[in-house]
């Protein structure tokens, strides 16, 4: 399945753009996900642990099951305030 | 009433909106752009959102705050884009039939904005460098000093 993938924040400037489509495999989990984002941009993997993913507005946990028209998003950690 | 803005925020107007007959305290918490942060200089504050998650965030926090306190207006206002120092970046404002409610409340909903709503605020020094604040992740080109990871612009 292909999915669609936001980034915001230094996510965003370490991958260069604030959106990238990845092709993972049907049932992917977001653990997958990220580890996905790390093969595509090798910038990101110092912060990859610390990175957050959202599946239509919600925390994911790295077990979080994916789905082609999902909205998917990657951030680093907030800082609203 | 939840919002994000790119406007300046009203702390008047906001005070006056949760004001009821129903209230015998109101609340207000305001987060404002800090000039010192662990001896950097700060010019100026950018904040960035996912904005549809942020304000479904802001939503399940206020419908989570009715349920634990005698709410009678809540609001929570946060500003986005470019804020020079002082501007407010963050209003809370609560009002509850009695006074510790309102304190509960409006600590309770600043406290877990600034740990699960996606906003980001990126510092500009006045040394020209630029950082986004990630707690938990190191500086992007300086490496912190003592203390410097966590707190930024607001909240003692």
């Amino acid at each position: 399945m292909i999915v669609s993938v936001q980034m915001f924040a230094r996510a965003r400037d370490l991958a260069a753009t604030d959106r990238v489509q990845l092709a993972l495999p049907e049932g992917a989990h977001a653990g997958e996900l990220k580890d996905a984002l790390a093969e595509r941009f090798p910038a990101l993997r110092p912060v990859l642990p610390a990175l957050l993913v959202a599946v239509n507005g919600a925390y994911a946990t790295a077990e979080t099951v994916l789905f082609q028209d999902a909205e998917i998003a990657c951030f680093p950690p907030v800082s609203g305030g | 009433m939840i919002r994000l803005t790119h406007d300046p925020i009203d702390p008047a107007g906001l005070t006056q909106l949760v004001r009821s007959p129903a209230a015998g305290a109101v609340v207000l918490f305001l987060g404002t752009v800090r000039e010192m942060t662990a001896g950097r200089q700060t010019a100026f504050l950018e904040y960035d959102a996912y904005p549809a998650m942020a304000e479904a965030q802001l939503a399940a926090l206020d419908a989570e705050a009715r349920a634990r306190w005698p709410i009678v207006e809540a609001a929570i206002v946060h500003r986005l884009g470019r804020l020079d120092l002082g501007e407010i970046s963050v209003a809370v404002v609560v009002s509850t039939p009695h006074r510790d409610q309102a304190f509960d409340a409006a600590r309770f909903l600043i406290d877990r904005l600034k740990q699960v709503v996606p906003i980001w605020k990126k510092e500009h020094f006045s040394d020209g460098r630029t950082e986004w604040v990630h707690p938990g992740l190191p500086a992007e080109e300086q490496p912190p000093r003592s203390g410097a990871d966590a707190e930024r612009s607001d909240t003692l």
